[in-house]
């Protein structure tokens, strides 16, 4: 009798328990939705409604206008398609470039191996304000400004080391007996990694990708010193032009942010199983 | 065990007969693998540091020739620009408030999650939704969210009676703001923290149990020395990435008011790509650099006292 007490007690105070974390959980994610919701909200408000108290949660009438009417003020459609450029080539630079870095340095056996990653690790640390101004001059010495080009070379050599560390830290965890097997079958070292290494290798490749565009897709600094010619501009940069311009119309400004974050919450949305294996691999193995 | 053995033996015998610049089929291809990245590291990073160093002893304003003038940048910097002070002043204010308050955040979250719940992809991937956007969009939705008239946050305060400030236009609640809005994306955070409480043996637990303890000493005493390795790593990572906030306050506030928020990188851009200040620039991007390495060290340094190793030998 007195044993079923306790564990009726037990069980209760486990209940209340998970009732706090339950509600906790639940008030945490409205904060966090908040935001993406006032910002849809307000994209599809008139005017007046933005500034009116209390607040109004579902426009009435629904602009649906707002949208294309931000679309237009500015070309926007030009500026997704130059982000959407830039952004293809950086994946297909920095995934061949930093995927055959991070082959070297999980498969094979060279003189010099390790003090060469250790020095890819340190490139890291290396915070980008110091390179910025030598790189802008170095640059502009080859007459690469107001093109793509500094914003794109640079992925087509080896990209950022954190994708070769996440690339090689995935190669290691794949036998090293399907290597020995494909060579004594007469495949080639490089054949080792085309045909057996990165095929094995999807999911860390879709991270390294994902990675690459949600990064590339909302730079802002680098196209901000690189591009000049409003035609050329990436959709962060529209952006900001759109914001200088026409301050007051809030439901235009929101609709254009709305548009602008849908690839990235999408890419997200259909890759998050790679997304957060990546975020874990990197962030707790240090 | 005879494989390796063997193997160790031929690579020595190898090694003793090769001179170094003699490369087997295996090392050629390893060499030729790394090099675009070799070639980016040296004209893309290396290079632009070392003239970023030298930079910083000239002026130069792009348009006339270099002038090399010394130490000059620096002593500048110390005795002739109070702003300098003034940005690493914001700078570090921002950042120690930020990131440890993320971590703690963090943190909580990921125990929440951890205690066993069911729908845990879908709650994490919403709590993760925020980190996934940045730049230019998400600094243009807290505009419209901090507005002192008619943004979301006076709102929800004048709910419960408080008349909020305008908080991005007063001096005293300009960081408050950053930071607040640094706190909406620890997605990423509670997803590593997540997987750090995950990986921490449940038999240390059981053990604790038998003592009785409560759960509040077994959070002090297993799980947070547990995942101080992954809370140490996210600092340092945390404190660099805050050390280099732009994109926020430059879209935002424009360093004001007052130079309130003027970030050092802010200053920096300004310096370099609105006065075209280059060497003034680069030497203030050095003073930056040194300012993270130092800051790096000490945590790391810091760190022997707070995190703690599994199988570390202390003492003796």
């Amino acid at each position: 009798m007195a044993v079923r007490s306790i564990s009726e007690s037990q069980s209760k105070s486990k209940a209340v328990k998970l009732t706090f974390v339950y509600l906790s959980l639940i008030v945490g994610m409205v904060i966090v939705i908040l935001p993406f919701l006032w910002m849809v909200s307000t994209s599809l408000k008139t005017p007046a409604a933005v500034f009116k108290i209390p607040t109004v949660w579902i426009p009435n009438p629904i602009v649906w206008e707002n949208y294309p009417n931000a679309m237009t003020v500015l070309p926007f459609v030009r500026y997704i398609m130059n982000t959407a450029q830039i952004t293809l080539l950086a994946v297909i630079g920095a995934t061949f470039s930093g995927s055959l870095a991070a082959f070297a340095f999980a498969r094979l056996r060279w003189r010099g191996r390790n003090f060469m990653f250790v020095l890819v690790l340190a490139t890291l640390m290396l915070p980008f304000q110091v390179i910025m101004i030598p790189q802008f001059i170095l640059f502009r010495s080859l007459q690469w400004l107001d093109t793509y080009l500094p914003l794109v070379v640079p992925a087509f050599f080896g990209g950022s080391a954190f994708n070769i560390f996440l690339l090689r830290q995935y190669f290691m965890t794949i036998s090293r007996e399907l290597d020995d097997a494909a060579i004594i079958d007469g495949c080639t070292r490089f054949g080792v990694y085309w045909r057996i290494i990165l095929p094995l290798s999807k999911a860390a490749l879709m991270t390294v990708v994902i990675f690459i565009v949600q990064n590339r897709w909302q730079s802002f600094l680098v196209p901000l010193i690189y591009l000049f010619d409003q035609k050329k501009y990436t959709l962060a940069l529209g952006l900001r032009l759109f914001q200088d311009q026409y301050t007051t119309d809030w439901e235009l400004m929101m609709a254009a942010a709305t548009v602008s974050m849908l690839p990235v919450l999408l890419v997200f949305y259909f890759g998050q199983r790679y997304f957060i294996q990546g975020v874990v691999f990197t962030g707790v193995k240090g | 065990m005879a494989a390796i053995q063997e193997n160790v033996a031929s690579a020595t015998a190898r090694k003793q007969k090769r001179q170094w610049y003699q490369l087997n089929g295996e090392e050629r291809l390893a060499w030729v693998l790394v090099l675009p990245w070799i070639i980016g590291f040296l004209a893309f990073q290396l290079g632009p540091m070392l003239a970023s160093l030298a930079l910083s002893l000239t002026e130069w304003r792009m348009f006339t020739p270099a002038e090399f003038i010394g130490l000059a940048n620096y002593a500048e910097m110390i005795s002739g620009d109070p702003l300098v002070l003034q940005a690493f002043k914001v700078t570090t204010i921002y950042s120690v408030t930020s990131v440890p308050l993320r971590i703690a955040l963090g943190v909580l979250v990921a125990l929440l999650l951890n205690a066993s719940i069911r729908g845990l992809a879908f709650i994490r991937t919403v709590y993760y939704l925020p980190a996934t956007v940045s730049g230019v969009a998400v600094a243009m939705v807290w505009l419209l969210i901090l507005n002192g008239d008619f943004g979301m946050l006076n709102r929800a305060l004048g709910l419960i009676g408080i008349e909020g400030p305008y908080w991005l236009t007063d001096t005293r609640t300009v960081l408050a703001s950053f930071v607040l809005m640094s706190l909406w994306s620890v997605g990423a955070g509670i997803i590593i923290y997540l997987a750090g409480l995950q990986g921490v043996p449940n038999e240390l637990y059981e053990a604790a149990d038998v003592d009785g303890a409560g759960d509040w000493v077994k959070f002090w005493r297993i799980t947070l020395p547990m995942i101080s390795p992954v809370l140490f790593f996210q600092f340092v990572i945390g404190m660099i990435d805050a050390l280099q906030e732009f994109a926020g306050p430059f879209i935002m506030t424009q360093g004001g008011p007052g130079n309130a928020s003027l970030f050092v990188m802010l200053y920096l851009f300004r310096q370099g790509f609105e006065f075209f200040q280059m060497g003034y620039a680069s030497a203030l991007a050095w003073v930056l650099f040194v300012y993270i390495m130092v800051l790096t060290l000490l945590i790391i340094r810091s760190s022997a006292v707070w995190v703690y190793y599994e199988g570390e030998v202390k003492g003796s």
